[in-house]
């Protein structure tokens, strides 16, 4: 598994092709590259620390479109776009960039969504500094790259505002038959490219709300769920059809799927099921997984109790393990839910952790308060079953692991105890097993992934394909969404080589 | 959207709910649950599937009404639609011939218990059901335990039936009396971890449906997380049945009750929007 695999010749023709357009040519001659590289980074907006930290409101307002373009100016053309190579969808990104710098923010959106289903989605929730932006000519250059990420999102919600999306060319229809599990990212843009394609497609989606974690897991603050329901409501004008409630392995397996005619089927279930330390007093009550808190605070909109009915524990001193993307959503929404006190608990240091600078950053600004080199080895209990406080112990930084980054090693005698009235444990999920325990023949690796061959994410079974987390364990967005674009092509070939469709109508009786 | 096709109020406080729901009856097995969402703003919770009908594609389902989501679902008449009915979830139970198996039920159990009762009968099993009921005007079902029971005893605290003593001691009376190969219980928390201490010196084994709270009901969230026999253990996929023996009860009693005043609160909000 890569994640930036080499691009196929015929990417690079196309990249290049689109490079010699006169327009390109003409744009590129306009501004000299130095005057390009002297222009700054335009910031994003955002709402003021102490006011956002209230509310659930989006932190940031987005760019402006005098900043998109000035913006879009600083990007320098190159003829080897290495940016393309550092996105795991393989947007153009140049050339939507070069559109946004003529003003053609239609057009920009329009060459986005060639690669990539969600784009709204992807300009908030992306890795941009680890990906495109990272391996951008202009950081080389100067530090500071493109801030594409800013200008996707720019784009895309211009789309959204300015009256819908430019519809795609879909192919005529195939009358192949497509099942789609999970509506997570992978699903939605397996169900994208499937329905471009000419094929019926079906996503099943065991929750009552589609979006998978960018419905249940990132908050409000950072993705509103008016832009996923946008996403959503466009693959269903591509035809693409959607049964909630829905829970493959229970309500029917993925051999009553193949048998009701599906010619290929997608597993995008997802890293579901929560990592637990294992030390004493995990079960207290106010000990919480991330998902199940962040669950109930975005998808049961618990933040709006008791207008809807779901509860949470809003806490006074609240402490989040983890240093992930999960653990800044979850100490921003406590900090949200009125904690007097939100703090990460983190066993490396600041330069291990994984989540995007841009979170940590909004974090600090919303008075979170970071403890590093430390874990906690048990909660203490109230002696009435609820969290009062949490021993921890203090690491220091040895040998690289694995990963590459360096190991914490416990401090001898260092314990202390602290007090704290929730705790959320985000130290990462573990594939969701119902789908591997419900599929006889599934071959499943040694943590549970649903392993795959990699040139086309085929699972061991015949026409069975998956990708994103079921299949990498915990990963992004993004890196999903690139496997399923992998995906959809395997799975477009064999609709179309495959036998024609039978004529059974799927599963019975509409959601 | 699923629609109702019977809303009945079997006795006070206690409501059977049926719904269209074809694959769901077509997969279910005894000891499976649903998760309900009564409407748009409501809470997912958990219900025991109680019956099913193949032929006209429904799933029962029988709850007592203590808090909002139930509360609402009691004001649920037929043609009306329910946003979520999800399943069927949970391992369904293990049942077959065992020789003797005691099968005890009490308020919402005495339904879920039927389908066990059933299963072990048609599987060749011995079967007594014990059913507990405050009153003889809380007891229901009578004729759906008979069929399924070779014996059907009755504790009632009216004494209406002749038996005023409490289930537990019921239960270890019938332990003297003959040989059991297995327990099992479905109910409250009370009723399934008193029975599980009535059975412990015996050490007949007690197989009980345990009934925490959940949010997604399919393993995603980890809120109904149960200790048992130290290890912790998800009810939502790796249950809801366990080894009652082995259950950490006190844990158990403490996180149903986590969200007791919230709980008062919600209702107290929607009475006040529902009823002004």
């Amino acid at each position: 598994m890569s994640d930036k695999p080499p691009i196929p010749a015929s990417l690079e023709a196309e990249l290049r092709a689109e490079f010699e357009r006169a327009w390109r040519q003409e744009l590129r001659r306009t501004i000299p590259v130095k005057d390009r590289m002297r222009i700054g980074r335009r910031a994003m907006p955002q709402r003021p620390a102490g006011q956002r930290n209230g509310d659930f409101e989006e932190v940031n307002l987005g760019l402006g479109p005098e900043d998109a373009v000035i913006e879009a100016r600083r990007c320098l053309d190159c003829a080897k776009p290495a940016c393309v190579t550092g996105c795991p969808v393989r947007i153009d990104i140049p050339t939507f960039v070069k559109l946004v710098e003529k003003g053609e923010f239609a057009a920009a959106a329009a060459k986005i969504r060639e690669a990539n289903s969600l784009p709204a989605v992807c300009g908030r929730v992306c890795p941009q500094e680890t990906q495109c932006e990272e391996v951008c000519h202009l950081r080389k250059a100067t530090g500071v790259p493109v801030a594409i990420g800013n200008l996707e999102r720019f784009v895309s919600d211009f789309e959204r505002r300015e009256g819908g999306s430019v519809f795609p060319a879909c192919a005529p229809p195939t009358g192949r038959k497509a099942a789609v599990v999970g509506a997570g990212p992978a699903g939605l843009t397996v169900a994208g490219e499937l329905a471009r394609r000419g094929h019926e497609v079906t996503v099943f989606e065991a929750l009552h709300e589609a979006g998978g974690v960018l419905v249940y897991g990132i908050p409000e603050f950072r993705l509103p769920k008016s832009i996923l329901v946008a996403e959503v409501a466009y693959l269903e004008r591509l035809g693409v059809e959607f049964r909630m409630n829905f829970i493959v392995g229970r309500t029917a397996t993925v051999d009553d799927l193949v048998a009701e005619g599906y010619g290929a089927v997608f597993i995008g279930t997802g890293a579901g099921l929560p990592n637990f330390m294992g030390i004493p007093g995990e079960n207290l009550v106010g000990v919480y997984s991330a998902n199940e808190y962040l669950t109930r605070v975005n998808l049961m909109r618990a933040y709006d109790f008791p207008r809807y009915d779901t509860p949470v524990w809003p806490g006074r001193r609240a402490a989040v393990i983890g240093g992930g993307n999960v653990a800044m959503d979850s100490v921003r929404t406590a900090k949200r839910l009125g904690a007097e006190e939100a703090l990460i608990v983190y066993r490396r240091s600041r330069a291990e952790m994984p989540a995007r600078i841009e979170e940590v950053h909004h974090a600090e600004e919303e008075g979170i308060a970071f403890h590093f080199l430390t874990v906690p080895t048990r909660y203490i209990g109230d002696g009435r079953g609820r969290v009062r406080a949490m021993e921890c112990l203090r690491m220091e930084l040895g040998e690289p692991d694995a990963s590459g980054r360096r190991r914490p090693v416990p401090v001898p005698g260092s314990e202390f105890t602290t007090e704290v009235d929730l705790v959320i444990c985000a130290i990462g999920q573990s594939p969701n097993p119902l789908i591997p325990q419900t599929t006889p023949g599934l071959r499943v690796g040694k943590w549970g992934t649903i392993e795959v061959d990699w040139e086309t994410m085929a699972a061991s079974l015949p026409g069975v394909y998956s990708g994103g987390d079921i299949v990498r364990g915990g990963a992004t967005v993004i890196l999903a969404m690139g496997d399923a674009r992998v995906a959809a092509a395997a799975m477009d070939r064999r609709l179309r080589e495959g036998p024609a469709p039978k004529s059974g109508t799927g599963p019975e009786g509409k959601a | 959207m699923p629609r109702v096709v019977r809303r009945e109020r079997l006795v006070p406080n206690i409501h059977l709910l049926e719904v269209e729901a074809p694959e769901i009856s077509r997969k279910c097995r005894p000891g499976q649950f649903v998760v309900v969402m009564p409407d748009a703003r409501g809470e997912r919770i958990p219900l025991t599937i109680a019956d099913w009908d193949r032929g006209r594609g429904t799933v029962t389902v029988v709850f007592m009404t203590v808090g909002t989501s139930t509360r609402k679902l009691a004001l649920l008449g037929s043609g009306d639609t329910v946003p979520i009915f999800a399943g069927p979830l949970g391992r369904p139970s293990e049942t077959g011939n065992v020789g003797t198996v005691v099968c005890v039920g009490g308020c919402y159990g005495i339904a879920s218990v039927h389908p066990l009762a059933r299963a072990y009968k048609e599987a060749g099993s011995r079967v007594v059901v014990v059913v507990d009921v405050k009153a003889d005007y809380l007891f229901y079902w009578r004729d759906k335990l008979e069929a399924v029971a070779d014996e059907l005893i009755v504790s009632s605290r009216d004494g209406l039936y002749g038996d005023t003593d409490y289930v537990p001691r019921r239960v270890r009376a019938i332990l003297e009396r003959e040989k059991v190969d297995r327990v099992v219980a479905v109910g409250c928390t009370y009723l399934m971890s008193s029975v599980a201490e009535a059975t412990r010196p015996a050490g007949v084994k007690t197989v009980v449906s345990l009934n925490p709270v959940m949010v997604d009901g399919t393993g995603m969230c980890g809120a109904c997380r149960v200790t048992v026999g130290g290890e912790t253990r998800f009810a939502c996929v790796d249950g809801p049945d366990f080894d009652g023996h082995l259950v950490d009860w006190d844990e158990l009693y403490a996180r149903r009750k986590a969200y007791f005043d919230d709980e008062i609160r919600s209702l107290c909000a929607w009475e006040e929007e529902r009823f002004p």
